[in-house]
């Protein structure tokens, strides 16, 4: 009864063409969406909001005194490669230092999680066929996309309330604590709003999400270029970057507000083209026609037909390697610019890297932060599998003459092999854009694979004995990503950071050199789980 | 004739629900065998066993003399199955769906292949997305009529299908049945069984309720029997095989069990005939009666009236 009292004089609207008929049902839609998200949207928030205070209390055990704050400042300003990855210390209070360390990767990672709910209730609902039947309700034209937008602007609100309250409670509360929250959300709801138009131009919410993502990085890239050119966030390529422009709010040091109109005007114009193009567009279509494929087929093995289905994401993730790689390689050589030869620096480095000279380290923390991203790549590659168990296609092919292993197999080799290739990629392109030592380098990136296979196997053998909870693979994941992005940084106890199989690493290029030993054995566990979970999808029931 | 497809005792549960509870299935070699239930009493969940897809807790299943999950992969090279909700892949054309299908099955017979399309009138350079229910069916179908297998397992086949494509779609059932092959059809069209089928199953609650040929089956149900007597009718009640009986002064209404009616009969014209009707049980009525929940119950029967039959016409 609600319902029809609530979307009745929408309804009504809508016949006259007016504005509030193409918003009738959104209030119902955004329930629903936030009913959807109800467990996905609170670890998001709660994770990556406390991850600022928790850096924040180590900075402040770590660096109790101004004086270390000062020095850490100081060289961290003044080594090129280092502001390519964090950007420039604007300010060495508590505050500052977080702001310094998490405003890049923590607007990244507000932006994943804002892209992943705008896609999954925009171009996800459309292409599973499921808004088809929405829109058949008194669901206006517009509906779908504002709940999207409302669900992830409620994310993004409550991930700056969490991010406000928890530097207030860890010693960095005030304007600057607002500051940084507010420019950590608006970057999520910019790309928010890019996924938003993203959605309206692909028909694959895979794609969708692809495209966003490469915008994201691309802007990571942008950012880091810029850093890496000057140390005060003022290069243009700095300001061409929207991460770029949530560092030159200088949370805790003189906040630039007006920094923050400029996200919410990309914000606005983002959200207006994208709102001009979804009330322009058939339901389930989009702007980019599918065109027609061949008659006849040419695939004829199960490899053959996961190769077809994984080819144009295993495409997208090489390229990006590639150019994130040229592009990292590139800012090495700055890692040698130190203004005397700072302990504290030293130290960073170190503990990123684990090396003793700062150009290998540099190149080893690029090489292990490459490793990390990929480690992304194959957990989504092995849950292709469940995907298409799911979806039911895997269904028909299994009812051909293929196995489950065969079939498997096929979806694995791309992931196990293509994350070889990937990395190989990466480490080339660093290579190359360093222009020295490349042998050395292309063996380090590769050394991070057993790594890399550890976490795949994770996902396969999860897949395989418990498919229910196949997605937990990417908790794994994203745990070891953490410790490994944040850990060094605030100095985390041996035993936390032993979890991560990143950790156990040999630290290549340089150091102690190759160490067969943590290799061969994270190789070995890797290829057990892999075996465990084979044998576990070939004696379980087919998800149906 | 050889089996082509055994189940006997076969359960399976998923957590607390039981799918399959004690499930016999029997297809002959050669036959066309309909396979028939309401929604959710394990027609599905029978077939995915077959194919090796679902685990079966306990029970006996063969198909073509194997078993179905042991030997899986080679009995798929002679299997070719349609789900009943055929997903495809958003970025590959229908064509290139049907030859994957075909090459992962015993192979494709091209001409037949090329001919089934034009019958089918399905555009084979179509993406994923684009097809309607109706056309990835066509696909599916096609992928299976042209494949070189023994076997095939059809899962509501003919849902999304228009009436002139279901008649195209029962010829290809004829052809295959003529080339030998074995088909098992499951299906909620009743017309689709009832002229294609050469026996059917009917399973409710994951347990075989009836099989046999539609022959067969008509003969154990009820007849309809509406009559004018001459003279008061007679100790009707007491005959055995009698429901619903209904005496409006001469006027007669009542079902009788088919194999009963002769009795019924007898003691009609005792009575003197002035007019009668009898109504044969439609195939409606014969699956109604089993599909109901209350199987045993005559209001099953009653409900199930020719209204119901006409309308299901």
């Amino acid at each position: 009864m609600t319902a029809v009292t609530m979307t009745a004089p929408a309804g009504a609207g809508r016949r006259t063409g007016s504005a509030t008929g193409q918003l009738a049902g959104t209030r119902p839609l955004l329930r629903l969406a936030l009913r959807r998200d109800r467990i996905m949207m609170p670890i998001w928030v709660i994770v990556l909001g406390a991850s600022f205070s928790s850096v924040g209390k180590s900075f402040a055990s770590l660096y109790d005194t101004a004086a270390r704050r000062a020095e850490l400042a100081t060289s961290m300003n003044a080594n090129s490669s280092l502001r390519a990855l964090y950007g420039p210390v604007f300010n060495d209070s508590v505050g500052g230092l977080v702001s310094w360390r998490m405003v890049g990767f923590g607007g990244a990672l507000a932006a994943v999680m804002s892209l992943i709910v705008v896609i999954r209730h925009t171009r996800e609902e459309e292409e599973t066929g499921r808004q088809e039947m929405l829109s058949s309700a008194m669901v206006g034209r517009r509906a779908p996309l504002t709940a999207a937008l409302l669900a992830a602007m409620i994310a993004n609100a409550a991930l700056a309330l969490v991010i406000t309250a928890g530097m207030a409670g860890s010693g960095g509360g005030g304007a600057g604590a607002v500051a940084l929250a507010l420019a950590i959300a608006g970057i999520g709801m910019l790309f928010a709003c890019t996924a938003a138009i993203a959605a309206q131009f692909t028909e694959s919410a895979r794609l969708a999400k692809g495209l966003t993502a490469a915008v994201i990085g691309a802007a990571f890239v942008l950012k880091a270029a810029g850093d890496s050119a000057t140390d005060d966030g003022s290069s243009v390529l700095t300001w061409l970057s929207p991460i770029g422009w949530a560092e030159n709010v200088r949370a805790y040091a003189d906040e630039r507000w007006w920094v923050l109109l400029v996200i919410a005007a990309a914000v606005a114009i983002q959200a207006a083209l994208a709102y001009t193009l979804a009330g322009r567009r058939d339901v389930g279509m989009s702007f980019l026609a599918t065109r027609p494929g061949p008659a006849q087929g040419r695939i004829s093995t199960a490899f053959g037909l996961a190769l077809r289905l994984q080819r144009g994401s295993l495409i997208g993730w090489t390229l990006s390697f590639a150019v994130v790689g040229v592009v990292f390689g590139g800012l090495t050589g700055g890692a040698a610019d130190l203004v005397g030869d700072n302990a504290k620096t030293q130290e960073i480095f170190e503990r990123m890297g684990g090396q003793s000279g700062l150009t290998d380290a540099f190149l080893a923390a690029m090489v292990s932060m490459l490793g990390m991203v990929a480690a992304l790549y194959i957990v989504a590659t092995v849950l292709r599998l469940h995907g298409e168990e799911t979806a039911g296609r895997a269904e028909p092919v299994l009812a051909g003459g293929v196995s489950r292993i065969g079939w498997a197999a096929g979806h694995l080799a791309i992931a196990f092999g293509g994350a070889a290739l990937i990395m190989a990629v990466g480490g080339l392109g660093l290579a190359v854009g360093y222009g020295h030592e490349l042998p050395a380098v292309l063996g380090a990136s590769l050394a991070q694979l057993p790594a890399i296979w550890l976490l795949g196997a994770v996902a396969v053998l999860l897949y395989g004995a418990l498919p229910k909870a196949a997605v937990a693979s990417w908790g794994v994941a994203g745990i070891c990503l953490a410790l490994g992005w944040i850990g060094p940084a605030i100095d985390l106890p041996q035993p936390v950071m032993d979890v991560s199989p990143f950790t156990h690493l040999p630290k290549l290029p340089g150091g102690t050199g190759m160490e067969w030993g943590p290799v061969l054995a994270l190789t070995a566990t890797a290829v057990v789980l892999v075996g465990a979970g084979l044998a576990a999808l070939r004696r379980r029931d087919v998800l149906t | 004739m050889t089996k082509a497809i055994t189940v006997a005792g076969l359960h399976k549960s998923f957590g607390r629900t039981h799918a399959l509870d004690g499930l016999d299935l029997t297809v002959e070699t050669g036959e066309v065998h309909g396979f028939l239930g309401p929604n959710g009493s394990g027609k599905s969940t029978t077939i995915r066993v077959l194919l090796g897809l679902l685990r079966a807790d306990s029970g006996a299943a063969q198909l073509l003399g194997r078993d179905p999950w042991n030997d899986a992969v080679e009995l798929h090279r002679r299997v070719a199955y349609v789900p009943g909700d055929v997903t495809l892949w958003r970025n590959l054309s229908g064509g290139e769906v049907i030859d994957l299908y075909g090459r992962l099955r015993g192979g494709l017979d091209r001409t037949r292949r090329a001919d089934l399309v034009e019958r089918f009138e399905l555009d084979p350079t179509k993406k994923g997305r684009t097809y309607s229910k109706g056309n990835r069916q066509k696909v599916a179908l096609v992928a299976a009529f042209a494949s070189d297998v023994d076997l095939l397992i059809l899962d509501e086949p003919t849902s999304g299908l228009d009436p002139l494509m279901e008649e195209v779609f029962q010829d290809c059932v004829a052809e295959e049945r003529a080339r030998g092959r074995t088909i098992l059809l499951s299906s909620h069209i009743l017309s689709e069984v009832e002229s294609l089928c050469d026996r059917v199953s009917i399973i409710r609650q994951g347990q075989t309720v009836e099989t046999g040929s539609l022959a067969d089956m008509r003969h154990l149900t009820r007849t309809n029997i509406s009559a004018e007597l001459a003279g008061a009718p007679n100790g009707l009640a007491h005959l055995p095989g009698v429901h619903d009986l209904d005496v409006q002064g001469l006027r007669v209404t009542l079902q009788v069990d088919t194999d009963k009616l002769d009795a019924v009969l007898k003691s009609l014209s005792a009575s003197g005939v002035r007019t009668l009707t009898s109504t044969p049980p439609t195939l409606e009525e014969l699956f109604l009666r089993h599909y109901a929940t209350d199987a045993a119950g005559t209001a099953g029967t009653t409900d199930s009236g020719e209204g119901v039959g006409v309308a299901a016409r």
